[in-house]
């Protein structure tokens, strides 16, 4: 959905990008010790996996991103994270590109990662029906970022690609949908049965 | 509910003498590839391309139907922009269909994209997409990958097939009770908790294999091992590479 295909973009939007991610997967590694490598590849291959159901939205169906519930769970560590999960897509199954990883990592990741970071702080107070809200309200930001990112490559790599950005950004809603349903169920188990999974002891304790 | 596609093609396919070169050499020339197809400028370069590595993928054992099924898949947004730039893209008409018309700057552009995107993806299937995870992972530490993140990628592809099959018990299981995903609230609601079920097994097993790494000593750093050596003929398949992508490069300055 989010993946664009190596033979699209221009050659400074995909540098830009590059070092975006470059940037970004260093600060995710920096904040994860070295023994929490274990822990975050499991993660890292549970979202993949889980990126693989097809949810349906009326006639068709969407494969999720779930970069807000990654975010939640992993905080910075979801960038290497997700990274690692599109070299995957790329190289074995040819999903996106390998030119175009950087501005896919930045679509994808840095929109969830940040509505987690911001909404987290809420997220420890919340209760009741708040807590689904929150993490659907998380999921929805998300795909509108990496919505909004992608149109923004494609509107910056050449000007031709402007007037099919609105049909674009029209595929989205269906998957924002999907994403914001399935990331508030998720988030509203995960406080009731494990809270330390979202992250939640962890800042109390830091 | 899971694609099975997806499933059933975790096996890296073996590519008979393509194997017996360095993991290192083959990231490399796909790059050197794909980089080279998104910087020419002229169809005809592209297009005198296309054949080439087509022979090339014929030749390392690729099957055409292989090829045609990879090629195949595309994106939803790349359908969107292949239909809609003939349409856009203001110019003088190429053809025209009832009230649609197709200009031909725009219908260019659609032709660049198309040659770039599967020239790139045919160069990406048959170099790498035969490459085992493990290889893959110890070669990009040797390409200069930072350790943490080739340790990531490792253990990340040696678990995907654990938790791909817990996933598929859970599904079992959702499905012994009748569960059939449609667009409806309960349906979503299942779905969030199989996989917020499924994270918590991740976490669960993520604990365990914790305890038993440091039982062993683990202690953050795992010695990467890998008896591949940069030999005489990766050395002669690159500059080969290399002489085919640089002749395409000045084709194309002077086309």
């Amino acid at each position: 959905m989010a993946h664009i295909p190596d033979g699209v973009l221009s050659f400074p939007v995909l540098a830009g990008g590059a070092a975006l991610a470059v940037g970004g997967v260093a600060l995710g590694l920096r904040r994860m010790d070295e023994a929490e490598i274990p822990k975050t590849a499991i993660l890292a291959s549970t979202f993949f996996v889980a990126s693989l159901v097809a949810v349906p939205v009326g006639p068709s169906s969407v494969h999720l991103l779930l970069s807000g519930l990654m975010g939640l769970v992993l905080g910075l560590r979801a960038i290497p994270a997700v990274f690692v999960g599109l070299l995957l897509q790329a190289v074995l199954f040819g999903f996106g590109g390998i030119t175009s990883l950087g501005v896919d990592l930045v679509d994808i990741a840095f929109p969830g990662v940040a509505a987690a970071l911001i909404a987290r702080p809420a997220l420890a107070r919340a209760q009741g029906w708040r807590v689904g809200a929150l993490g659907a309200a998380v999921a929805a930001a998300g795909v509108a970022g990496t919505a909004a990112c992608v149109s923004l490559a494609l509107a910056l790599s050449s000007a031709d690609y402007v007037p099919s950005l609105r049909v674009i950004a029209l595929t989205y809603i269906p998957l924002a949908l999907a994403e914001a349903a399935l990331t508030g169920g998720v988030v509203a188990y995960l406080k009731r049965v494990k809270p330390e999974a979202l992250g939640l002891a962890e800042e109390a304790a830091a | 509910m899971a694609t099975e596609a997806l499933f059933c093609c975790d096996e890296a396919q073996a590519r008979p003498w393509l194997d017996r070169l360095d993991a290192r050499a083959r990231i490399v020339a796909a790059l050197a590839i794909v980089l080279c197809a998104v910087a020419i400028r002229s169809p005809w370069v592209l297009l005198a391309g296309a054949p080439l590595l087509l022979g090339f993928a014929l030749a390392c054992g690729l099957r055409g139907g292989e090829i045609l099924a990879r090629l195949a898949h595309a994106e939803g947004f790349l359908l969107v922009l292949l239909l809609m730039l003939p349409l856009t893209v203001p110019g003088p008409a190429w053809a025209t269909l009832g009230p649609l018309e197709f200009s031909r700057p725009g219908v260019e552009r659609a032709v660049m994209i198309l040659l770039r995107v599967n020239l790139s993806a045919l160069a990406v299937l048959t170099l790498l997409a035969g490459l085992e995870p493990s290889r893959f992972g110890h070669a990009l530490a040797r390409l200069g990958v930072p350790e943490k993140l080739a340790h990531l990628l490792l253990f990340a592809a040696r678990w995907t097939e654990l938790v791909r099959q817990e996933a598929r018990r859970l599904h079992d299981a959702m499905r012994a009770r009748a569960f059939r995903a449609s667009t409806s609230a309960h349906s979503w609601r299942t779905l969030g908790h199989f996989t917020g079920q499924l994270l918590l097994r991740a976490l669960e097993r993520a604990e365990r294999v914790d305890e038993a790494m440091r039982c062993r000593g683990f202690s953050g750093r795992f010695a990467l091992v890998s008896d591949e050596r940069f030999r005489a003929r990766d050395l002669v398949f690159l500059a080969g590479l290399g002489c085919v992508l640089l002749g395409g490069l000045l084709a194309d300055r002077a086309a």
